[in-house]
C-alpha cells in the first residue's frame, strides 16, 4: 500500500490547505498563516500545491475569488457589494483581475449573463441541441 | 468532416441531487441550466479545464427518450453500478482522492498502480461510475 500511495500525510495536508481556501476564500486569508498550518514551510507549500493543483496558493485564491464573483454576479448581487463578499478589498485591483480573467467588465458580465437568462426562458429550444428536440415528435 | 463533441449525456435519478454532486462535489461549472417547462429540464455542466464540452445530466424519466418500460429498467440498471461512463483526469491523482472523499464522494477503489497507469474510481450520486486518472 506504502508503494502506490507514497506521503499520504502530506497530500492531506495540502488537500486541507485547499479546503480552507475554498470555505475562507471572502476573508482577509494571509498565505503564509496558512503554510504555518498546514505545517510547511511557505516555499515548500507554494511548490507542492503548485505541483498539485497547477497553480500557486496565491493564484489559486483569486480564480476561487473570481469563480464566487461570477456566482454572485449571476444572482443579481451589485459589482461593488461582490468585490468585498469575495474577499478583494479594492474595487479596482477586483475589476482589473475579473477582467483579465474573463476578457470583460464585472458589471458586463453581469448584463450579459442576465440577459442570456432572459433569452433561456423566452426561447428555451434555442440552447438544446437539434437531437433531442426533434426526438419530442 | 465531424469536428468535435460538443454534449454527452449522463442519465441520472435526480437532476438536483446531480446538480449538487457535480456542481458542488466534482467542483463542474454549469453551463446550462433551462427550465423546459413542468418536469423538464435542460441541465448541462461543464468539468472546469473544459468548457467546450457540455455533459448533460439527462434524468431517466418516460417520456421522449425511455417509453414504457424502459425507464424504470434503465433506473435500476444505472442504481446497480452498471455503466462506466468515461475516464476523468487531474493534475495529481492522490490530492484529489483525498479532496473528493472528504467532500464524500464514495470510490470504488483507492488510487491503484494498474499496469495500463494510476487510477481510482469513483462513483456518482445515481451509481455511475467513472475513472479517475492523472496527466502524464
Amino acid at each position: 500500500m506504502n508503494d502506490t500511495y507514497p506521503k499520504i500525510y502530506l497530500y492531506k495536508r495540502i488537500v486541507q490547505a485547499k479546503l480552507f481556501i475554498d470555505s475562507h476564500f471572502g476573508e482577509a486569508l494571509d498565505l503564509n498563516n496558512i503554510a504555518d498550518e498546514a505545517y510547511f514551510s511557505k516555499f515548500h507549500f507554494i511548490r507542492l500545491f503548485k505541483t498539485i493543483y497547477g497553480k500557486t496558493p496565491h493564484q489559486y485564491l483569486t480564480s476561487v475569488r473570481i469563480e464566487k464573483a461570477k456566482l454572485h454576479l449571476q444572482q443579481g448581487t451589485s459589482v461593488t457589494e461582490t468585490c468585498f463578499l469575495v474577499g478583494f478589498d479594492s474595487l479596482s485591483s477586483f475589476t482589473g483581475l475579473f477582467r483579465r480573467y474573463l476578457n470583460v467588465s464585472p458589471s458586463v458580465y453581469q448584463q450579459q449573463y442576465h440577459e442570456r437568462q432572459k433569452l433561456i426562458k423566452q426561447q428555451p429550444l434555442r440552447f438544446i441541441p437539434n437531437c433531442f428536440v426533434e426526438q419530442k415528435d | 468532416m465531424i469536428r468535435k463533441l460538443s454534449h454527452v449525456s449522463i442519465y441520472v435519478l435526480n437532476q438536483d441531487s446531480a446538480y449538487d454532486f457535480y456542481v458542488n462535489k466534482l467542483g463542474f461549472t454549469v453551463h446550462t441550466d433551462a427550465p423546459m417547462g413542468p418536469g423538464m429540464r435542460w441541465l448541462t455542466v461543464c468539468p472546469p479545464d473544459q468548457p467546450e464540452l457540455e455533459i448533460t445530466l439527462m434524468p431517466i424519466e418516460e417520456g421522449i427518450i425511455f417509453k414504457g418500460d424502459a425507464a424504470a429498467q434503465m433506473r435500476e440498471l444505472v442504481k446497480q453500478g452498471t455503466f462506466g461512463f468515461g475516464v476523468f483526469e487531474c493534475n495529481d491523482l492522490n490530492a484529489t482522492y483525498e479532496e473528493l472523499k472528504a467532500k464524500g464522494v464514495v470510490f470504488k477503489k483507492p488510487p491503484t498502480r494498474e499496469f495500463y497507469g494510476y487510477e481510482a474510481l469513483f462513483v456518482d450520486d445515481s451509481g455511475n461510475w467513472f475513472s479517475l486518472g492523472q496527466k502524464k
